[in-house]
């Protein structure tokens, strides 16, 4: 039984009708990619999953109870939680602040306590800069706030958008290592990327995004080789 | 160079456009210092030296020739455009269409001098004010702070000699004070100098070992520290009740005004400042309060002829549901969509209680009469010296319920909110509750003001409802500093109790409104009093840190 399960939802930004028919399912304990090209619809899937949109048609299952009946802050306490695209740290807020604002939902001070202790252990630059206002960070320390501040939440899902984007290379391959790190600790991630080639390296299974409609599924292994996709997000001739 | 004439231009543009919507004549009746100086040309004064300030700010420092000589053009254009208005006044019936540009503006703008010599007396002034503060700014830091500082006293003191002569006049040998520094009209010459020397040697010695004062009172030991709040705050607890008795009648009057706008302020700062949502129709639920208040009261109409506090928890009641009702449809909506929205709905609470179908009910045009006001046994609280009491309590418990909002779960809610309601979202927040209780909270502290609003003044009509309202509440907490709970006191102090106490502001309330907040918005975005954010978490250890993070989030 997977432990997330979208089935043929179609969501419409008013009359534009932007995902057709997906379907996707992430098993416990996974790392899920889901490539495409700008526009294909990736951040609108994300956004259907944690409920800040909703679906016309289809069903969304996790844990196999239907999550579409639960408004987006039901669904965090169900354990998923989104980093959204662009980071969007609450930029007037300090680093601390946020990282409390992360743990909105979570009633038990101990788990919180452990929650933050593992952020900092996993961002140590974080912990250094906890009085500074988030909106002043850079662009790389932004993505391990927004990173942090989901963990505060005590994810079992964790759904990344474009974690990478707009990073060093360096900082590209760190953020990669903590997605791998985070997923070995036991959390499940769905991730969504540009960069196909490393999120194809790190995940069990990938999906291929297509004006809305998910045109390949397969392992990240079979993915790799596959003729389209290296001619089209590997950028391999 | 080029900025001195650049600058110069403007503050010239200014003086003219004062004196040309009546501004410099207005106020050439009241007196700052007697017979020397009158607030029109304070006014004058203070926007020419304020533009050769800005005229050396904007130039080199380590040039202090070209500094001197950037606020000495600037000034001269200033006296330039001037002497301009008074020739073009003298060839051409400005008044035709400047119906200020009278004959007694260019007595004022000439110094009675006829135009000739009037013009050389301009640019004499106009240069020497500016130039004296392109010098002021060259000075040594102490030097200048001390400057402005006193100069600045001693303009508030003139500005406000009917406050300060109030406060003076009932304390027996005190009173002299007033013969010395206000006998009619304006400081004394004598006052104005030894006022100037005071603030002097006050800021003086402040800016020599004031902060060193403030480390030793912060070495304190807790326990004398704690005797220290607590009288302070015994002191203020005494003013604040002593006030009205201190102050007399009519300033009473002012404060319970001021004190109805702080109650307003603090109620749309939650709206506005905390959760971030630009509520324009804000006045309905004051009107809402006012009204329940009125038709639940007044045996003009006969319905229930409660007692105003039989009304109150009703007022309070209507406010709170309507503020909800309002919430609802616009949960969508952001920003300036939002601003709009409720813009409407102001308004039509507003034809509502004018509607002649609803006349039998709310009163009409003519409004209703006869509330009856508040009374505790047998003490009625009927002049505004009395209603005082009853305003302060309400705004103490506003203060206190928003102060604990804040910290509170609600208030983190709010905060992320107006930071970004998506992610608010993601991060497990419930905006629906979140927005909802905001509109609700904030129109019940109105719905308090309107109801204690209707019983002051013993009746109520659809017209002391207008938009102003809102604009002006929302003005005073921009001014204030949005989100800071002492900034609307602040807010309320400048922007209501000042224009009531300097009657002759009234008709260029609108402008000095406008003017606040332009220059607000360049000079200090932040506000008067703006909210210390980062408390006290510049002085925390790491280990409380991680107290305080599960301590705020698992809250209340
Ligand atoms: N709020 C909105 N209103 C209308 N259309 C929208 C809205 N948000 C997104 N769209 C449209 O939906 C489609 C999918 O957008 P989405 O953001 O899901 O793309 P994406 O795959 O995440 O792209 P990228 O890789 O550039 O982030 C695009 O055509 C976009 O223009
Ligand atoms: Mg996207």
């Amino acid at each position: 039984m997977p432990m997330l399960e979208v089935e043929n939802i179609h969501t419409y930004y008013g009359q534009i009708h932007v995902l057709k028919e997906v379907s996707l399912s992430v098993e416990k304990g996974e790392i899920v990619t889901l490539i495409g090209a700008n526009g294909a619809g990736k951040s609108t899937l994300l956004r259907t999953i944690s409920g800040l949109l909703r679906p016309r048609l289809g069903s969304i299952r996790f844990d196999s109870e239907d999550l579409i009946r639960y408004l987006a802050h039901e669904i965090v306490v169900k354990g998923i939680v989104q980093v959204p695209e662009g980071r969007r740290v609450f930029g007037q807020l300090t680093v601390m602040e946020n990282l409390e604002m992360g743990a909105f939902g979570c009633k038990d001070p101990k788990l919180i306590r452990t929650n933050l202790e593992r952020v900092f252990t996993l961002f140590p630059r974080l912990k250094a800069r906890s009085k500074q206002v988030a909106g002043t960070l850079s662009g790389g320390e932004q993505q391990m706030l927004a990173m942090g501040r989901a963990l505060m939440a005590n994810p079992r899902l964790l759904l990344m958008d474009e974690p990478s984007m707009g990073l060093a290379p360096v900082l590209v391959d760190s953020i990669f290592e903590t997605i791998q790190r985070l997923n070995t600790d036991g959390t499940t991630i769905l991730l969504v990327e540009q960069n196909a080639r490393m999120a194809l390296q790190i995940a069990n299974h990938g999906y291929v995004l297509q004006s809305g409609s998910v045109v390949l599924s397969d392992t990240a292994e079979n993915l790799r080789a596959n003729e389209m996709v290296r001619k089209a997000y590997l950028g391999e001739m | 160079m080029r900025q001195g004439i650049k600058i110069g231009l403007i503050g010239g543009i200014i003086e003219v456009l004062l004196a040309l919507v009546g501004m410099v004549e207005a106020f050439s009746q009241r007196y700052i210092i007697s017979d020397v100086i009158s607030m029109g040309q304070t006014l004058l004064l203070v926007v020419a030296m304020f533009t050769g300030y800005l005229a050396a700010k904007r130039t080199n420092r380590s040039e202090p020739l070209w500094v001197l000589a950037n606020s000495l053009i600037s000034g001269l254009i200033i006296g330039g455009l001037l002497s301009l208005l008074v020739i073009l006044g003298s060839m051409v019936r400005l008044r035709a269409v400047f119906i200020n540009a009278s004959p007694d503006l260019f007595k004022l703008l000439t110094f009675n001098q006829g135009i000739g010599t009037g013009i050389l007396l301009l640019l004499i002034f106009g240069t020497l004010s500016s130039s004296l503060s392109g010098l002021l700014f060259l000075s040594p830091s102490l030097l200048r702070g001390v400057l402005i500082r006193s100069l600045a006293g001693v303009a508030m003191a003139g500005l406000l000699q009917d406050l300060l002569r109030a406060i003076f006049a009932p304390w027996g040998p005190i009173a002299e004070i007033n013969q010395w520094f206000f006998p009619i009209n304006g400081l004394t010459v004598q006052g104005a100098v030894s006022l100037f020397i005071l603030i002097a040697a006050i800021s003086y010695f402040w800016r020599k070992s004031g902060s060193k004062m403030k480390t030793s009172l912060r070495r304190l030991p807790p326990t004398n520290q704690r005797v220290l709040r607590i009288t302070s705050s015994f002191l203020l607890a005494v003013i604040l009740l002593a006030l009205p008795q201190i102050l007399g009648l009519f300033l009473s009057e002012v404060l319970t005004i001021v004190g109805l706008f702080v109650l307003l302020g603090l109620g749309l700062n939650i709206v506005v400042g905390f959760a971030g949502l630009l509520d324009l129709g804000y006045v309905a639920f004051f009107a809402i309060g006012a009204y329940t208040v009125a038709v639940l009261t007044s045996p003009e109409l006969g319905f229930l002829n409660l007692s105003f506090w039989g009304a109150l928890p009703f007022a309070i009641v209507a406010g709170v549901v309507s503020g909800i009702l309002l919430g609802i449809p616009v949960l969508k909506m952001r920003g300036d969509y939002l601003a709009i929205a409720t813009l409407g709905f102001g308004e039509i609470i507003r034809i509502l209680v004018l509607s002649d179908f609803l006349r039998p009910w709310l009163g009409g045009a003519q409004g209703i009469a006869k509330i009856p006001r508040p009374s505790i046994g047998s003490v009625e609280f009927a002049t505004p010296q009395q209603i005082y009491y009853l305003i302060l309590a309400g705004c103490l418990l506003a203060g206190f319920i928003s102060w604990r909002l804040r910290d509170s779960r609600l208030g983190r809610a709010w905060m992320a909110v107006r930071e970004d309601e998506d992610v608010a979202q993601a991060m497990g927040i419930n905006l629906v509750a979140a927005k909802l209780l905001a509109f609700a909270t904030g129109a019940g502290f109105s719905a308090l003001s309107g109801a204690i609003f209707a019983s002051k003044l013993g009746s109520v009509y659809p017209h002391s409802f207008s938009v102003m309202i809102s604009i002006n509440i929302l003005c005073l907490i921009i001014v204030g500093g949005m989100g800071s709970i002492p900034g609307v006191i602040v807010g309320a102090i400048a922007l209501v109790g000042l224009p009531e106490l300097l009657r002759e502001f009234a008709e260029y309330r609108l402008l000095v409104y406008g003017a606040a907040l332009v220059a607000m918005m360049i000079l200090r975005p932040e506000g008067l009093w703006p909210e210390a954010k980062r408390r006290q978490e510049l002085h925390r250890e790491e280990a409380p840190e991680i107290e305080s993070a599960s301590g705020a989030a698992s809250g209340k």
